[in-house]
């Protein structure tokens, strides 16, 4: 069968609430990878357990399953309420070198009483003034990581200097009643920028995810109506429009639970998928499996071949970087477009 | 475990400090990888657990120095973030313990306490925390807390962040004890100076309990107006005393029982803080051969540009018309002259300058000789078996419970004692010849922490 021109996105949830060990999540990343998913993602929040589960920092988690995968996207949760926007950008910067350019995340708000209660720092805040907040965490992020120029590293030996300070910058980037000058502790990464998705099922974050996301997710209900989900994505085209962005550089992926029992159950997903796709109503499928170990696994041996054979859905990764496997390009520094083109 | 034959001794704890940014690397020549790349980390990680050591210890970069408002060019830059390359290095390596550098001034307990509990949970037990309080504006302005002293406790201002780095790791140990044994989170509060914290904690307690926590003080040789802070700090809380370089065996002798007289006020025994200095070292075939890779080494790490660098940073003038080559200025430092900002200004240049003059003058040095000559000199020097013989001398004399060796190299700077040295070690019956343990805790021969639930 031959790759489709331009091949339908799909992720997967690893949650696994209460588990504290990493050889879960190794193996739901390598069965993903298996069925040559786009990529993982890994929920994280910095709330209260819920129902008494223990839960794992959800980068911490998937560094850890990157020496132990080769290709798949790995895309953690970090929340940016109460986390320090230079500390944020930084470590998403470094699961991209460990991963060699395999790294995104999902960027959350904190909007709870308990979650402020556990920093002590500030009351919660509604959602409007939280979503502008990480949407400039996210910009601070992206200034971080253009703040080293590719090739800023020159080791020269004859004038003795390790870096061309040309290519380094300072971010200065501002957010509510802060600034952070930079430049990052951490190199440009290898994706450049690695991948910022959003959950903008909402109306706070999607102006967010307009003006930051690469990948988009928009939560279906119950009852998964592809209506509901187009107009919220042809809001977020319009959106992207008034702001001067290509809407073909951000891929809409719905965001489904997911629960399959039998094999017919994988089959009728796929059918799903493929009728949503044909309909143009999103980019590709984010799966939220409701059972980690049987829907992942069916998924992977019952939905993902189906696709494959339809033509939809690729048999091999053709390229090595998250950034390449979701087709968009790799960000040209600010830094270098401004001096090219001065 | 002892090699057959070989003398019953007190076993020594190794550990290595990745290299990386600092004016301490060798960042020119063929032996000069990636410090940035994971294949780097990699490779030294490899090294040291094949060479058994007790643990890898990661630095925390929070700012780039800079010169004169611009960045300084002249010494490797760039750290990756400590607690996620160690947890990527859980999944290559087995046994070795895994030590991220994390700042306690921008940093929250709650956040901090839980990605070390999670590095625990990820590594089988394998975790430890190195404890550094910065206090410096110039750091600040990378963070929000930065620019909210009411934030941070004020002004980071060194008692104040030192004061506030010894609730943290209190606070950090409340959370880590909120859960029972038996997996049950329940709720915790802390309402101090510094933190007004309260909720519930969602890591399970962790392999080890604690994460094993380690903190650093001066060296033995100056006795500036905070180790006695530092080493209080130690005493009370931390399980390994990261120390300066022993200078002589006497200071090293003196720091160790200093730090280890105190635990008793904190109903410590001696043997739950191990005193480890960081050390440096060049290995050669022959005593002659090591001098000679020891003053490469030197050479290699203050090129002619960075001796000029270290020379206006101690005369606080601009002396970039000066040659390297040639000898030190005639005129007299400025005490308010401009340093590069960040967390180790030179306190008194007219004291320093003197005593460079006075090197440069009895030996006829020159500049980059001169700052050669007088910064930084490897700790250990010889042949692998004189090495060995150093090390086991500096512990069996009281000066030291191990070593935390910082090569220069990435990433094979550690190969050659990984690979010569630590064989005589272990022949001397000074180092073990088997992880017997799984957890760092089992390594350093630290008892888990009592759970004060």
């Amino acid at each position: 069968m031959s790759a489709p021109i331009r091949p339908l996105h799909l992720a997967v949830s690893i949650d696994r609430p209460g588990v504290r060990d990493a050889e879960p999540y190794v193996r739901a990343a390598r069965l993903a990878e298996r069925g040559r998913l786009d990529f993982v993602t890994l929920g994280d929040t910095l709330g209260p357990p819920r129902r008494g589960a223990s839960r794992l920092d959800a980068l911490a988690v998937l560094a850890r399953v990157a020496p132990a995968t080769d290709r798949i996207g790995l895309v953690p949760t970090v929340t940016t309420t109460h986390t320090e926007p230079f500390r944020v950008a930084d470590a998403v910067a470094t699961l991209d070198w460990v991963s060699d350019g395999r790294a995104g995340w999902t960027a959350e708000v904190s909007a709870t009483e308990a979650e402020a209660r556990h920093f002590g720092r500030r009351a919660a805040a509604p959602a409007d003034a939280l979503w502008q907040e990480a949407a400039a965490v996210a910009d601070a992020a992206a200034r971080l990581w253009d703040s080293w120029e590719d090739g800023a590293e020159i080791r020269d030996a004859a004038t003795g200097r390790f870096l061309d300070r040309d290519k380094l910058h300072h971010a200065d980037a501002e957010g509510p009643g802060w600034t952070v000058h930079g430049p990052s502790a951490v190199p440009r990464p290898p994706q450049g920028r690695p991948v910022t998705a959003v959950d903008a099922t909402r109306l706070p974050a999607r102006a967010a995810a307009a003006r930051h996301a690469d990948v988009v997710y928009l939560r279906t209900g119950p009852t998964p109506s592809p209506g509901a989900v187009r107009a919220a994505r042809d809001d977020l085209h319009a959106r992207l429009r008034a702001l001067g962005r290509d809407p073909g550089r951000v891929v809409v992926l719905a965001s489904l639970s997911v629960a399959l029992y039998a094999a017919a159950d994988a089959v009728a997903l796929a059918d799903l998928a493929g009728s949503w796709w044909a309909d143009g109503v999103v980019d590709g499928f984010h799966f939220r499996p409701r059972d980690p170990d049987r829907d992942l696994a069916l998924l992977v041996d019952g939905t993902v071949p189906v696709l494959q054979h339809r033509g939809l859905l690729r048999s091999f990764y053709p390229g090595g970087t998250l950034r390449e496997h979701l087709c968009l390009p790799r960000p040209a520094n600010r830094h270098t477009t401004a001096r090219r083109t001065a | 475990m002892t090699a057959p034959g070989a003398r019953q001794r007190r076993q020594m704890h190794l550990a290595v400090q990745v290299p990386g940014a600092g004016s301490t690397t060798v960042w020119a020549g063929p032996d000069s990888g990636s410090h940035i790349g994971f294949p780097s980390f990699r490779h030294l990680a490899a090294t040291a657990e094949r060479g058994l050591f007790d643990f890898l210890l990661l630095a925390e970069g929070l700012r780039l120095p800079e010169h004169k408002g611009r960045i300084h060019d002249l010494d490797a830059a760039g750290r990756p973030e400590p607690l996620t390359v160690l947890s990527a290095l859980a999944a290559v390596t087995g046994r070795i313990g895994l030590a991220a550098t994390a700042d306690t001034t921008f940093h929250e307990p709650y956040e901090l306490a839980r990605r070390l509990a999670s590095l625990d949970h990820l590594s089988d037990g394998r975790a430890a925390w190195h404890v550094v309080a910065s206090s410096d504006a110039f750091t600040g302005e990378n963070f929000r807390c930065g620019g909210r002293p009411d934030w941070c406790g004020g002004r980071p201002d060194r008692s104040q962040c030192f004061a506030r780095a010894a609730e943290f790791v209190t606070t950090a140990r409340e959370l880590w004890d909120s859960w029972t044994p038996g997996g049950v989170p329940r709720p915790f509060a802390h309402h101090g100076r510094h933190f007004s914290v309260s909720g519930t904690f969602d890591v399970a307690r962790s392999p080890q309990g604690h994460p094993v926590v380690i903190r650093s003080g001066e060296s033995a040789g100056e006795s500036g107006g905070h180790s006695h802070e530092e080493r209080e700090f130690a005493a009370s809380t931390a399980d390994v005393f990261l120390a300066g370089p022993p200078g002589t065996p006497e200071a090293g002798q003196a720091l160790y029982a200093d730090v280890k007289r105190r635990l008793a006020a904190y109903g410590r025994r001696p043997e739950d803080l191990k005193v480890m200095p960081g050390v440096t070292f060049a290995l050669g075939d022959t005593d002659a051969e090591a001098q000679e890779n020891a003053a490469e080494i030197r050479k290699q790490q203050v090129s002619p540009q960075g001796a000029l660098f270290a020379l206006e940073q101690v005369w606080g003038r601009d002396l970039s018309g000066y040659d390297p080559d040639g000898p030190l200025p005639r005129i007299d430092p400025d005490p308010a002259g401009e340093a590069a900002p960040g967390p180790a200004p030179i306190a008194d240049r007219l004291a320093v300058a003197a005593r460079w003059r006075a090197v440069a003058e009895a030996k006829g040095l020159s500049i980059r000789q001169t700052v050669i000559e007088t910064t930084g000199r490897q700790s250990f020097i010889g042949t692998p078996a004189s090495v060995a013989a150093q090390m086991v001398e500096l512990v069996t004399a009281g000066a030291a419970d191990g070593f935390v060796l910082r090569p220069h190299f990435t990433p094979g700077g550690l190969d050659e004692f990984a690979g010569r040295v630590v064989p005589l070690l272990q022949e001397r019956g000074a180092f073990r010849t088997e992880y017997t343990g799984a957890t760092l805790r089992e390594h350093l021969g630290l008892p888990l922490p009592v759970w004060k639930g």
